[in-house]
């Protein structure tokens, strides 16, 4: 039997799930007792060049609460030509299309290598994909101009028959017209108002030939709508030439600034037309709406400050102090907004350069519930957005864009389990059922899940409860299974759903509580409990949160640590726990938990691409990676508390950022011929990092510093803590510099634990 | 012109003998001449202009070219100044302002003697210029300026009698052929000055009247004078005698009054001349002739004589039927005429100048031809009054319940021969004020204390003068530098306004005009909006421009709408316009300001552009609902965000139906009409347009509408932002590009180049004892005091009422000043002053002696249109005859000599009042009937709110011109006849204009070489009069005379007219009919002659 490690991994590689436990606990209590909650990590999305998807529908359940997926777990009967659903036991006869099964000929789903599935199914039209882009025009020239080649880039970039459209804001919103000759036409909506979706759609001329009391069956109001928004919505090759001209013309906003005021900037309109004018024309479609921001929303609704430039904009200081007016406000506007695109399936990215806040705290929920990106940087003149950008649009091994959109995920689990919610860039659909728990952990109260946009690396954290009580517990010897269904529009526009069927053993925590912990995965327990933290940290204070994963720290270790009670010095973590803690540490300290020294607008861009990424990007997240380059040997991951004293280290951080650090001086040493093996050492990080920077979204800033460098302070403020001014004592000792900090460093902190877990009093 | 003479700043500070040297060197453009002599040469032109023009004294034989020469600018001036100088003499102690003749004494002394030379020499050469039409007695004869002096010489020489008769003929048709010889006779007459004198009065009774006495020369005359002289006025003239030659002058004025009267006299003088000088009006004889006809005996009741006769028969067509009294058959012609007191006046003083010298003087007729010379109190062109007599106290002005009121035309429109306004300059201070009452300095501020104080007239507060305005004064108290502050000697003037006059204390941008054209499928399809697009390509090379600037300061703006609005970005950077649609109606706001409104020099291309692709790129529209408020909404809001004040031109085209603010819908109940509901159709629908008015006036926003409808369109409601913000309302009925397209353009491109202020407040200063308490027009106001106007252009007038405080003084008689702050079309922020001085008299007879009726009708025309929002229009009617009644039985109680209780005795200067006062309750608003429609019943009430007196008289007495004996060799037009269809002839060709409206009448019996003349077809039966709109251009006299009338009424009318061509007995007829106002009404409404019956009934019913 492979180990746990080789099993995770091909699980992984298999299916997208990380579970926190590969074996499950037979009863309720025995899962809270195990602190981390039975739960997983799923990448719906994640690519499989090995998995060509099938042609046909897939075959359901024919209960009608149950309709799961035929899958190789199922047990069939082939004479009878019936198999029965894993989940409700129901007995369900295979469709007529399968009447030459028999065991030397199974369909691919039943086939255990294709737990995971592809199914391409017909339904409706397939409807292009929409860009939409919302355009803030009060830039500096130079933003501009360089947002504007990045678009008008863009355009050759989008699919050949994509729609696109064009709303550009300021003081007031434009709605671009992009067929019209001559004269260059839009409508224009006041920035101060907030409208509903049906006015936006009269005053743009878009209701009238609407027949009544079709919105039910979505061919009809699609194909009506299509021919009246086309003022609006142009496949790309046609307004190729028109949008490119127009996007040249583009102006700042006319309207003068006078001294000692913010731009008047209405992006709450602006985002508002954009939901309105897709969401009656083209519901459940995929789209994306990329908001391009230069600075907060000033007015209307949804304004995040006031156009005085006297009053600054909210920091966490005036948030704590209840101090920020339009906070609440202007978050449930956007929220609204978020909700009302989320039911349509559209998406909306939202691209923030700016040196101040742009309202990204408030707005976060508009790409959190849709699944968009975002992406904040200092500029539109700089290649960390120009890149990104272009990244949003790259292909994968088919040629076909990383995204997919209208998700819909359905989990469906065996009896003894039920479904407490999840975490991701997704909205619930509100799908009751049997299997919903009534304990909510994340977005809870139901089995569906929307992701109106999704790429290969979208991870959803799914949490579970046992049902089975204590004392009837799972019996043994069973397996628990989990169904996620994914449906969605895959780029090119065809209808996909994906299905993926796990199963887990029960284990009785009394009796096999090694083999339980042996199972413990304890990178994706990492993740899960971090998201789970990060969930809590939007909704509560921050040391709250930092109280209660310390606690559930505590606890893991007293259940799993062997030690003598009230002695420090005798804890022990088993191997599949002992890095638990460190991650725990490093999470303590992370931006996503900590606002100290980020803007509300920081912690909020931090957390969202948290709760989205896959498990290796999140756990470079919770703990950066620092990689020494030495001459001896191969790039090291270094875990020692101090920066090495090698040569170069490279910081592969949290939230993308990539330091680099040469610790020599720039001596030009490199170039001198004799020294040409430190000159290919110093190239080595280079290029490491450059592969990085090509891989990672939104792409990492990349810094590069040299020891003692202004820029090092980025560097020196992820490292361990272990040398501070707290411990002077070891100043000089070793040959590593101390990193100053109030920190404590990861061995206090690893005492203190010990000391806690220890401890007989808790 | 020494153009910048009114403009240029005035170098007051420069010594004062170099001033008047510059003002008498032949030297043009010396700035200190420009001002300096300015004003003497507003003085001096009309006396040429008088010897020029007057159409009675040129066929009289006399030399016309002295004319032409007098007007070169040089001579003028010149000319001016010897006048004044030359001879002093004895102010008039009467009146504490100045006049003319104090002038010349206060300023002879300061001029060296050797410009006393030039003086002299000017005036003889001045007097050379009097010398060619006549011999003048002296020099000196001629310089006393005012109608007199032309007249004069025409009297004086020889030739005079031919003129006399030919101001014969000009009356009464029928005058000509009796009238000659008897004429001949009285007139030269110069001993029959006596009786003559006595006549005078009757007839011109006004001021001028006393006046003309003066003239001590003729030496019977002067005798008359003074008998009569029991007026003030005449008391004031007699102070002219010591003018030597000036006083000649008087006289020939008389004689020719006395003109009138005998002419008139064919009917009434006679008998009028025993009622003596006390009272000067004539009590009709006969019922009929209140006036100066003989009609004698036949009261309304009792016997009616029949034609006078005296007087033939003035048509060919006999008497028509005209629906007289059921009693007898009175002769229509008997009865006061319109054209008679026109033509009289214009006999009179036509041609001639109107010095403003003199404290309430009555002024010639709107219809007359005269020139003005300010010299201290405001033309009659800016102000008029329905009396320039006030009653001293309230209970008199109740008793005889004659309005006091004045209609103000502050942008009035002045003849080129008048100098514009001078631009006052008072430095940073801005305008020197009253501390008190604020009222500006002008002519009747008193200066005491050696020049260091002065008494403000209109409250009687002491105010220091400033230090930087102090000026010594004369021998005489009047400041030295009096002649060359316009402020001090002019009725008239400007000042600069300062930035405390500014909005915000900003100087304002210039204006903008913005054409919002509704581009929604009815307009598309009738070609009108291609029809705009094309006109305002050239339109717009002529936009408004300050005096003196190259380009326009105007920005432009274009917006067209139909449920929605297009704004468009016509910015010159661009390549081609960007078309920005505004969906929301229900808050309308402007979705661009730098772009919007621009240089049309400058972005000339671009609209040019624009304008090319604005009706292609709705050719294909079915969008017929259209939104209106949102439109002016937007106009406002566009001219807010680029501070600044502007017109909108709206061209729309049917009721705002679509879902927006101010949306409308059919209210037209024709069952309302007679009944005490008939207002609402008045009314305008509550709500948004109210705010908006607020709104445009607040910003300064003037909105013109151009409507289209084809059926009713609720214009009560639309019009009223128009109504309030000093905008136009102009409305074409079923428009088709090809009939009523020019038409449309003309009136079009009269509106876009008008001449106007905008932004302004408007504020009536008193003197105390009566004070301004409503205003009529097209205007807003926010408090009781302050007019304020989006915009008020040349043919916008406010008529302002005033009532009693306290008990006015005889001795300092009334003052006001009509004060208006507004912004140029140059965007220059400017103050105009109008001041007015006018008597005061405890004495009815002097106060009905100086009405005038034209503006008393207006007076009434308004505050009746005003009524019916408040009252069924019955009402309205009866209190309009009940008040008609009742001044004229105050006349007949008070004033008249005791005569027969059957007589109706009008006062002179009311005599045809009765028959305006017939036409306006005849008029549509009024008359209520269902026929009408409600949209032109509103119309007309809306656009007569803001009329002049010119346009209220014309709109209500329309001219009747005959062309079928046209003398295609004159230039004169040939006098107008009464409206009555018995003028008609059925071989005769009329036409007939009100401003509003044209015809061309065609007898049934026209002859066909007249036809073919005008219209190229052989005969009467080829005509299609309902596809013809203009007269073809053919080459022959008649059709060019013919056109050349109609192009220049066109011309002088402030809205264009549509020509309609009817023939007798057509169906279209009745439309002509309807203005045919001495007639029964076709809706309603009684004749002339049954009216002044009923009236007299009336009257003698008060009276008993």
């Amino acid at each position: 039997m492979s180990t746990y490690q080789e099993f995770i991994q091909q699980n992984e590689d298999r299916d997208g799930v990380r579970c926190s436990w590969n074996l499950w606990p037979s009863s309720r209590l025995e899962a809270t007792r195990l602190v981390v909650p039975v739960s997983c990590l799923l990448t719906p999305l994640k690519e499989r060049p090995n998995l060509p998807p099938v042609q046909y529908e897939p075959v359901l359940c024919s209960r009608a609460n149950c309709k799961a997926v035929l899958n190789p777990l199922c047990q069939v009967d082939f004479r009878a030509k019936i198999w029965a659903c894993n989940f409700c036991f129901q007995r369900n006869p295979f469709p007529p299309s399968y009447a030459g099964i028999s065991e030397v000929n199974q369909p691919a789903e039943l086939m255990p290598q294709f737990s995971t599935i592809e199914y391409i199914v017909q339904r409706g039209p397939s409807a292009p994909l929409i860009f939409l882009y919302v355009v803030d025009t009060c830039l500096e020239e130079e933003d501009l101009q360089a947002l504007k080649e990045s678009l008008q880039m863009s355009l050759s970039l989008l699919p050949p028959n994509a729609l696109v459209g064009l709303i550009t804001f300021g003081r007031m919103v434009q709605v671009h017209e992009l067929t019209c000759e001559g004269i260059a036409k839009s409508y224009v909506f006041r920035g101060t108002k907030d409208l509903s979706s049906k006015q936006i759609q009269e005053m743009l001329g878009l209701t009238k030939p609407a027949a009544p009391g079709q919105q039910g069956r979505p061919v009809a109001p699609q194909e009506a709508p299509l021919l009246f928004t086309s003022r609006f919505l142009q496949p790309v090759h046609r307004v190729d030439m028109n949008l490119t001209d127009l996007l040249g013309e583009l102006q700042r906003d006319p309207w003068p600034v006078p001294q000692g005021k913010r731009p008047l900037r209405s992006t709450g309109v602006a985002l508002s037309v954009a939901v309105g004018l897709l969401e009656g024309a083209y519901p459940n479609t995929g789209a994306r709406v990329m908001l391009f921001i230069g600075g907060p929303p000033t007015q209307g609704p949804g304004m995040v400050v006031g156009d005085e430039l006297k009053t600054p904009i909210r920091s966490w200081h005036d948030i704590q102090k209840d101090n920020a007016r339009h906070l609440k406000k202007a978050t449930k506007y956007y929220e609204a907004l978020a909700n009302r695109s989320a039911v349509n399936g559209h998406s909306i990215d939202i691209y923030a350069c700016a040196l101040d806040q742009t309202g990204l705290l408030e707005m976060k929920c508009l790409s959190n519930l849709t699944g968009g990106h975002i992406v904040m940087g200092d500029s539109f003149n700089t290649s960390l957005f120009k890149q990104t950008f272009q990244r949003v649009f790259s292909k994968d091994y088919n040629g076909d864009f990383r995204m997919a959109f209208g998700g819909v995920l359905e989990v469906k689990t065996s009896r003894e389990l039920k479904v407490c919610g999840a975490i991701g860039p997704c909205v619930s659909l509100h799908s009751k059922g049997p299997s919903v728990s009534e304990n909510e952990m994340g977005i809870g109260g139901t089995t569906q899940w929307k992701l109106c946009s999704l790429d290969p690396s979208t991870t959803l954290a799914v949490y579970l409860e046992v049902v089975n009580q204590h004392n009837a517990p799972v019996p043994q010897g069973g397996r628990g299974a989990i169904q996620f269904v994914t449906q969605y529009q895959h780029s090119n526009t065809q209808k996909r759903i994906r299905v993926t069927t796990i199963a887990r053993n029960w284990a009785d925590a009394q009796s096999q509580i090694q083999h339980i912990e042996s199972s413990f995965d304890q990178e994706a327990a990492a993740v899960l409990m971090a998201r789970l933290g990060v969930f809590r940290a939007e909704s509560e204070e921050g040391p709250d949160v930092l109280r209660w994963l310390d606690r559930q720290l505590i606890r893991l270790c007293q259940k799993f640590g062997q030690f003598n009670k009230d002695d420090p010095t005798s804890f022990r973590l088993s191997e599949s726990l002992s890095l638990y803690p460190q991650f725990m540490f490093h999470l303590r300290r992370s931006p996503f938990l900590q606002v100290f020294n980020n803007s509300p607008d920081e912690s909020s861009y931090y957390r969202h691409q948290f709760v989205r990424e896959d498990l290796t990007q999140s756990l470079i997240m919770i703990q950066p990676i620092l990689y020494s380059y030495s001459f001896h040997g191969p790039p090291e991951v270094s875990l020692s508390p101090l920066i090495p004293p090698s040569f170069i280290c490279r910081l592969s951080s949290c939230y993308q950022i990539e330091f680099l650090c040469f610790k020599t001086m720039k001596a030009g040493y490199q170039e001198m011929p004799e020294y040409e093996n430190f000159k290919q050492l110093l190239q080595a990080p280079l290029d490491d990092a450059q592969e990085i920077l090509q891989t990672r979204f939104p792409m990492p800033r990349y810094v590069d510093t040299e020891h003692g460098g202004s820029q090092a302070r980025f560097l020196l403020s992820k490292v361990n803590p272990s040398q501070t001014h707290n411990n002077l004592y070891a100043w000089g000792q070793e040959s590593g510099a101390p990193i100053l900090t109030d920190d404590v460093s990861l061995q206090v902190f690893m005492d203190h634990l010990k000391k806690l877990a220890v401890s007989s009093s808790t | 012109m020494s153009q910048q003479g009114y403009v240029a700043a005035p170098p007051y500070s420069q010594a004062q003998p170099g001033g008047y040297q510059g003002g008498f060197g032949a030297g043009p453009a010396q700035p200190l001449y420009g001002h300096y002599g300015g004003p003497p040469q507003a003085f001096n032109a009309p006396p040429a202009a008088g010897g020029m023009k007057s159409p009675a004294s040129s066929p009289a034989g006399m030399p016309p070219p002295s004319g032409p020469s007098q007007y070169s600018p040089n001579v003028q001036q010149n000319g001016a100044h010897p006048q004044r100088y030359a001879s002093p003499s004895v102010a008039s102690p009467t009146y504490g302002q100045p006049s003319h003749s104090v002038y010349n004494s206060m300023a002879s002394p300061a001029p060296p003697p050797t410009q006393q030379l030039t003086n002299q020499m000017s005036a003889m050469n001045l007097g050379s210029y009097g010398a060619v039409q006549s011999p003048p007695p002296h020099p000196a004869a001629s310089a006393h300026p005012g109608r007199q002096s032309t007249h004069m010489s025409p009297q004086m020489a020889p030739p005079q009698s031919p003129l006399i008769n030919m101001q014969a003929s000009g009356q009464p048709m029928g005058g000509q052929s009796m009238a000659g010889p008897p004429m001949g006779g009285q007139s030269m007459a110069g001993p029959p000055m006596g009786g003559q004198s006595m006549a005078g009065p009757p007839m011109g009774g006004q001021s001028m009247g006393g006046q003309l006495m003066a003239g001590p020369p003729m030496g019977g005359q002067s005798m008359a004078g003074p008998p009569m002289g029991g007026q003030s006025m005449g008391g004031q003239l007699m102070a002219g005698p010591p003018m030597g030659g000036q006083s000649m002058a008087g006289p020939p004025m008389g004689g020719q009054s006395m003109a009138g009267p005998p002419m008139g006299g064919q009917s009434m003088a006679g008998p009028q001349l025993p009622s003596g000088p006390g009272t000067f009006q004539q009590h009709g004889v006969g019922p009929t002739g209140p006036a100066n006809y003989p009609q004698q005996g036949g009261q309304f009741g009792g016997l009616m004589s029949g034609p006078q006769p005296g007087m033939p028969g003035g048509f060919p067509g006999a008497p028509g039927p005209l629906a007289g009294p059921p009693q007898k058959k009175l002769d229509p012609d008997s009865i006061p005429s319109i054209t008679q007191v026109i033509e009289d006046d214009k006999a009179r003083l036509g041609g001639q100048v109107f010095s403003t010298n003199i404290r309430g003087q009555v002024p010639p007729l709107v219809t007359t031809d005269f020139t003005v010379q300010d010299q201290g109190n405001a033309s009659p062109r800016f102000i008029r009054c329905t009396t320039y007599s006030l009653p001293c106290t309230a209970e008199l002005a109740k008793q005889c319940q004659v309005p006091l009121a004045s209609i103000v035309k502050p942008f009035a429109k002045l003849p080129k021969n008048e100098a514009p306004l001078y631009v006052v300059n008072h430095g940073e201070t801005g305008p020197i004020r009253c501390n008190r009452c604020k009222a500006y300095m002008c002519p009747y501020m008193q200066f005491i204390d050696g020049g260091r104080r002065y008494q403000c007239t209109f409250c009687n507060c002491v105010n220091e003068v400033p230090a930087f305005y102090f000026q010594h004064l004369d021998h005489v108290g009047r400041r030295v530098d009096f002649y060359e502050r316009p402020e001090l000697s002019l009725g008239s003037y400007e000042f600069v306004a300062t930035l405390d006059y500014c909005k915000n204390n900003k100087p304002p941008s210039p204006p903008a005009y913005v054409f919002m054209i509704d581009v929604s499928y009815t307009n598309i399809k009738s070609g009108l909006v291609k029809l705009i697009c094309d006109e305002l390509k050239t339109l717009l090379e002529k936009l408004p421009r300050e005096d003196g600037a190259e380009t326009s300061a105007v920005k432009v703006g274009f917006v067209t709408y139909n449920k929605v609005l297009h704004f468009y970005n016509v910015k010159s950077a661009l390549a081609q316009p960007q078309m920005m649609v505004v969906s929301d109606t229900a808050e309308m706001f402007v979705p661009l300001l730098d772009g919007f409104l621009v240089d049309y020099q400058e972005s000339r291309a671009v609209i040019y552009n624009l304008l090319d692709q604005i009706p292609d790129m709705f050719a294909d529209t079915n969008e017929s609902e259209t939104v209106f408020a949102p439109v002016i909404q937007a106009g406002v809001e566009a001219f807010k965000a680029a501070e600044c004040s502007g017109k909108l031109f709206i061209f729309h085209s049917s009721m705002p139906t679509a879902e927006a603010p101010g949306k409308l819908k059919n209210r037209d109940d024709k069952k309302l009409v007679n009944t005490d509901k008939e207002k609402i159709l008045f009314q305008p629908q509550k709500g948004v347009y109210e705010q908006l008015s607020k709104d445009c006036v607040a910003q300064g926003c003037c909105v013109d509408l151009f409507l289209f409808p084809s059926q009713y369109l609720d214009l009560a409601t639309m019009a009223d932002v128009p109504s309030h913000t000093g905008g136009s309302v102009y409305k074409y009925n079923n428009f088709q590009v090809e009939t009523d397209g020019e038409h449309f353009l003309r009136d079009l491109r009269k509106d876009v180049q008008k001449s106007l202020g905008f932004d302004a407040v408007m504020r009536v200063r008193t003197s105390t004892g009566f004070r301004a308490t409503d205003f009529f027009g097209g205007i807003f106001m926010n408090n009781t005091t302050d007019v304020e106007m989006a915009a008020v252009d040349c043919d916008k007038a406010v008529t302002v009422e005033f009532k009693h405080d306290d008990t006015l003084s005889e001795e300092t008689g009334a003052l006001m000043q009509c004060a208006l702050l507004y912004t140029t079309i140059g965007g220059q922020r400017r103050l105009r002053i109008h001041n007015l001085s006018l008597n005061c008299t405890s004495q009815l007879s002097e106060m009905y002696k100086c009405c005038e009726t034209d503006s008393l009708i207006n007076f009434f025309a308004k505050s009746a249109y005003r009524a019916i929002l408040n009252q069924p229009v019955k009402n309205v009617r009866d209190i309009l005859v009940n008040q008609t009644a009742h001044m004229l039985a105050c006349y007949r109680k008070n004033c008249a000599t005791p005569s027969a209780a059957s007589q109706l005795i009008l006062p002179d200067s009311m005599k045809v009042f009765p028959v305006y006062m017939n036409s306006l309750i005849k008029t549509a608003p009024l008359v209520g009937s269902a026929e009408l429609s409600t949209d032109d019943r509103a119309h007309q009430r809306l656009s007569v709110m803001a009329m002049g007196v010119e346009d209220t008289q014309l709109q209500l007495y329309p001219r009747l011109i005959p062309l079928h004996n046209v003398d295609v060799g004159s230039e004169a037009v040939p006098a107008p006849l009464r409206c009555s269809e018995e003028r008609l002839t059925d071989s005769g060709t009329f036409l007939l204009e009100n401003g509003h409206s044209i015809f061309l009448w065609l007898g049934q019996s026209s002859p066909p070489d007249l036809i073919q003349n005008l219209f190229n077809v052989p005969s009467l039966a080829h005509l299609q009069p309902g596809h013809m709109f203009a007269l073809p251009e053919l080459d022959n006299p008649l059709s060019k005379k013919v056109r050349s009338i109609i192009g220049e009424l066109l011309e002088k009318r402030p809205n264009s007219m549509k020509l309609q061509v009817v023939r007798q007995r057509d169906k279209a007829e009745t439309l002509f009919r309807q203005f045919l106002v001495e007639d029964k009404g076709l809706h309603g409404g009684t004749s002339y002659m049954d009216f002044l019956c009923f009236v007299h009934r009336e009257i003698r019913q008060l009276l008993t």
